[in-house]
């Protein structure tokens, strides 16, 4: 306490909270001025920013700082803010992430048709978030959890013109208040009889028995708001949906707060686990992590394929968090902190990369107004700078080095190779089949992002709006500059990420990585060298060092000449932009080899008679086969009980009255009956 | 220290020096085997000059992205060369990069390449560049398992101690090592575009994949990525040798007559890989492209099985 006196912390953190939810109802006021959106989402960043700062002094910090508490809350109860390492972490990683996207909103909202249905709900929206963050009471929890929510459903729904956004935004309006129902639940087991609802009480309380269940429940409402399969249908719907900056919010910050959730009710307050807990996790997230990269595969509008990397991301944040329950159960400390490292590293990097993409898909479709990449391409030259920057994120979450997205991976790799020390033989079997989806899932996801970037950017444009595209402005351009630039640093200086989550892991396991500083070469190093080292920096170098050796050799003693000319057409000469590889025909191969199975692919072709000069037509069918089998049966359901019931809407009066009588009288007979 | 820093960098100049040998070797080997006489063995060389000294013809509409390309692949594939031990164990720079990291050390090349491919907007660069990263989406898991079945039973994902466990008394004979050596070559044969998966010899444009993808450079810029192409050649097989067949290599701190065993036996190593390949090549015939992804599929499977079977039978310590 003595030590966080002087600063304040949390008093810091609640009054950033507070200032954003105070700038809602005054950006109503100002959205339709000039630069009133740019004013708004300026001071959003600036909230970020310091939050950011406010959360990395909690956690350099020795000592957690001291909760606030407020008499606001439950009857009889308090709400309780503050930092603990885990949230600290988490805020850190959320709002470096929110202050640069802020930033290149004071850009790119200045384009918005409709200010006011986006500006005054966006400070909400990260306000809703931080909350959940700095809460230390299952309330206050979940009414930021709920803030965070319907903010981002109204942000979804802002464009509710189209009749796509519509039903993106009653999906994910469900989704969402089923998430939010089972996390009550299980925040009511945790509490249990004696109902103490802050986190200090919970984590007190011995309820074994509820364990499982509150297992259940975390995995059920933490999984539908970060997308494991098959909760994920909302995503592909909703994140897209909303404008860019949002969805850059929605997909690589918003899905950061559930795996806080997660990771905030399993591993800190259902108390140790059970080796078994780690199967329906792993499971689950294999799953999540091989179904995500392939329906991306299948996709061809850029924002609905980024919404499905982020499907296949949360599966590999979720394959660390399951090994770290399976080593903590057995009480292998080191792996534990290991696994958990790795899933919190991924979960820093793809909020970086993820928010990247996502902008840049922004100030795409803004110079385009195209999402579809099969009408994009060679924007490479007309938008340079967001080009570099996109291609950044793609070497990122394709997992290559230098670049950040490899770290985590490769740290999961090595928490694999560590789990033949599990005494169990179920999760022996079960995580290498996990690893080699993880291994399959790196190599297709390149392969989605050599498509995504390669159509997008590459290539001769393959619509007027594409030729015409202009790059985007310099807000924007210095915003994603700065993501690309955290995503290289992140990957060449890995060891700074995982001592600062050293705290994190003394927290919820006891026990700690070995300190990475103070390797040689910034190299990092999870058990000892000789098992497994890894050096960015180095590498990166040595990179350079053999690149710029290749270019003063070849420049000393090569021929300079250089000359321009058409590409070889094999003597066809053909100007139509048309004729290139295309997004569809680019994933056919993938589509042959995987998608037969999982999305009933079939491929139609209908060729002219001989002699008609028709044209040939390929058509390809592809099923959504997880909708189908789950959502679709629940929809039909619904949909036949509500026509059934609807007729009890166009009664008289005196038949209400009978119903009414009725059910008073059987409510009598029920209630003398059981006396 | 000062040893290793000697054997890392006379490793780095080897590399380069060596792969277009090695591709000759392996050219050559292939014609007297087809009764033609082949070209000579410095060929490869003499290609690589000609080409640096020709005029680059770069389309129209090429970006900064194609120009660039070449130099990042042939520097990426020359630093994951590197790193694999050759002739001694021991690499100064050994610890910056493991296996896994040499794997995707490759796939940061194949992905860089791939998008070059896209560039100009053709339908070949378009199918060179789909087809290799389909290839690539069984390759490298396969590759990984393997990665996972040596890293498994040696304890350690660091090349220099997987080579020195597999000198040393506790390797043996093991199912799961002969499942990932069967997986690492094929992986060796698909990643390298030879028979029977790609063609590196063919000029039918809608057979070749590797060539597709390339097919629009020219000058210093193809010598780079030819250039990258041999030095893959010989990572790989270093790699193999480096693993399965480790006698003779020098070790850590080995003097100069050992390091002197080690190059000789590494050459003859090579040389005989080379020639096996070159065998195997010869007696095969090319696949269809989609049935490669069914050959891939079972260097994959190979790679989970010995994984699995290393999980299910390692006692925990």
């Amino acid at each position: 306490m003595s030590v966080a006196g002087p600063w304040f912390l949390s008093e810091l953190a609640a009054g950033c909270v507070g200032w954003l939810l105070l700038l809602s109802p005054l950006a109503i006021l100002i959205a339709r001025r000039r630069h009133g959106s740019g004013l708004t989402y300026g001071a959003c960043a600036l909230a970020s920013c310091a939050l950011a700062l406010v959360a990395l002094l909690a956690l350099l910090s020795p000592s957690p700082p001291a909760a606030i508490e407020l008499a606001v809350g439950l009857p009889l109860g308090r709400t309780i803010l503050g930092y603990d390492p885990l949230g600290a972490a988490f805020a850190l990683i959320i709002n470096v992430a929110t202050a640069l996207v802020s930033g290149y909103a004071i850009g790119y909202g200045a384009h918005a048709r409709e200010p006011q249905r986006v500006v005054p709900f966006y400070p909400a929206f990260i306000a809703g978030m931080n909350l959940v963050l700095l809460s230390r009471d299952a309330f206050s929890f979940l009414v930021g959890w709920e803030f965070m929510s319907l903010a981002s459903w109204a942000l979804v729904a802002s464009d509710h013109a189209s009749a796509e956004n519509r039903r993106a935004a009653l999906v994910y309006l469900i989704m969402a208040t089923g998430g939010a129902l089972t996390l009550l639940f299980a925040f009511g087991l945790l509490a249990g009889p004696s109902g103490g609802y802050g986190f200090a009480e919970m984590r007190h309380a011995a309820h074994l028995a509820a364990a499982p269940l509150v297992l259940v429940l975390a995995l059920i409402g933490a999984g539908s708001k970060a997308g494991l399969v098959p909760l994920h249908a909302w995503l592909p719907l909703a994140h897209p949906a909303a404008p860019s900056h949002v969805s850059a919010l929605m997909s690589g910050v918003m899905t950061k707060v559930a795996v806080y959730g997660f990771i905030r009710i399993v591993f800190d307050l259902a108390g140790p686990p059970s080796w078994w807990w780690s199967l329906p996790v792993l499971v689950v997230a294999g799953i999540t992590t091989l179904l995500g990269v392939l329906y991306a595969l299948m996709e061809h509008d850029l924002k609905r394929l980024l919404a499905y990397h982020t499907v296949e991301n949360i599966g590999i944040i979720f394959i660390g968090l399951g090994l770290a329950l399976a080593f903590e159960a057995s009480g292998l400390k080191a792996a534990a902190a290991l696994s958990l490292t790795a899933a919190i590293f991924h979960v820093f990097n793809h909020s970086l990369f993820k928010s990247l993409l996502f902008l840049g898909s922004g100030a795409v479709l803004h110079a385009t107004g195209e999402r579809d990449m099969e009408r994009l391409g060679g924007l490479i030259h007309r938008m340079p700078v967001t080009a570099l920057a996109f291609l950044a994120g793609c070497i990122a979450i394709s997992a290559l080095p230098p670049f950040n997205g490899f770290v985590s991976e490769w740290l999961t790799f090595q928490a694999i190779l560590l789990s033949p020390q599990l005494p169990q033989w179920v999760p022996r079997l079960i995580v290498p089949a996990v690893g080699a989806t993880l291994a399959c899932a790196a190599a297709l996801a390149a392969t989605c992002f050599v498509k995504a970037f390669g159509m997008t950017f590459l290539g001769r444009s393959r619509s007027t709006a594409a030729a015409e595209a202009r790059e985007t402005d310099g807000w924007s351009q210095v915003a994603m500059l700065l993501l690309a630039l955290l995503c290289l640093l992140a990957g060449v200086l890995p060891g700074f990420v995982m001592d600062a989550l050293a705290p994190v892991m003394k927290l919820l396991l006891g026990a700690r990585l070995p300190v990475q500083s103070s390797e040689p070469w910034l190299r990092i190093v999870p058990i000892d060298s000789a098992r497994s080292a890894y050096d960015g920096a180095l590498v990166l170098g040595m990179i350079a060092i053999a690149a710029a050796a290749t270019a003063l050799i070849v420049r000393r003693f090569a021929s300079h000449a250089l000359r321009r000319a058409p590409a070889w057409d094999c003597g066809f000469p053909d100007a139509s932009p048309a004729t290139q590889y295309t997004a569809g025909s680019f994933a056919q191969p993938i589509r042959r080899v995987f998608g037969g199975v999982v999305f009933r692919a079939r491929e139609h072709v209908t060729m002219p008679a001989p002699g008609d000069t028709g044209p040939a037509r390929l058509e390809v069918e592809l099923h959504d086969t997880l909708w189908e089998a789950l959502y679709a049966p629940v929809i039909r359901l619904v949909d036949a009980v509500t026509a059934r019931v609807n007729l009890l809407q166009f009664l008289t009066i005196r038949r209400y009255l009978t119903l009414v009588v009725s059910a008073l009288v059987l409510l009598l007979i029920i209630v003398g009956a059981t006396r | 220290m000062r040893v290793a820093w000697l054997t890392q960098l006379l490793q780095i100049v080897l590399v380069l020096a060596l792969a277009p040998l090695l591709t000759g070797v392996t050219r050559k080997v292939r014609a007297r085997l087809l009764r033609r006489r082949g070209p000579p063995l410095a060929q490869p060389y003499l290609d690589l000059l000609k080409l640096i000294r020709k005029e680059v013809v770069v389309a129209g509409n090429a970006s900064w992205l194609f120009r660039t390309a070449p130099y990042a692949v042939f520097a990426s594939t020359w630093v994951a060369a590197a790193l694999v031990p050759t002739f001694a164990t021991g690499l100064a720079l050994g610890a910056a990069a493991d296996l896994i990291v040499i794997v995707a050390l490759l796939g940061t090349a194949r992905f860089m390449l791939a998008l070059a491919g896209l560039d100009v907007g053709t339908s070949f660069g378009g199918i060179g560049s789909s087809r290799e990263m389909m290839f690539a989406t069984l390759a490298e898991p396969a590759m990984l398992m393997a990665v996972f079945t040596l890293s498994l039973f040696a304890g350690s994902t660091e090349l220099s101690s997987i080579s020195a466990f597999m000198l040393g008394p506790h390797a043996g004979l093991n199912i799961s090592l002969a499942l990932a050596l069967v997986a690492l070559i094929i992986v060796a044969i698909a990643e390298n575009a030879r028979i029977p998966v790609d063609n590196p010899a063919t000029h039918l444009e809608l057979t070749m994949v590797h060539e597709a993808m390339v097919l629009e450079y020219s000058g210093r810029h193809l010598a780079l990525i030819e250039a990258a192409a041999s030095v893959k050649l010989l990572l790989y097989l270093s790699l193999i040798a480096c693993v399965f067949i480790p006698w003779g290599t020098a070790v850590a701190g080995a003097g100069l007559a050992a390091q002197a065993v080690g190059f000789a036996t590494y050459a003859v190593k090579l040389l005989i890989l080379g020639f096996l390949l070159s065998l195997f090549e010869t007696a095969i015939a090319k696949m269809r492209v989609f049935r490669v992804p069914e050959f891939l599929g079972v260097a994959l499977m190979l790679g989970l099985l010995g994984t699995i079977l290393l999980f299910v039978s390692r006692a925990p310590h």
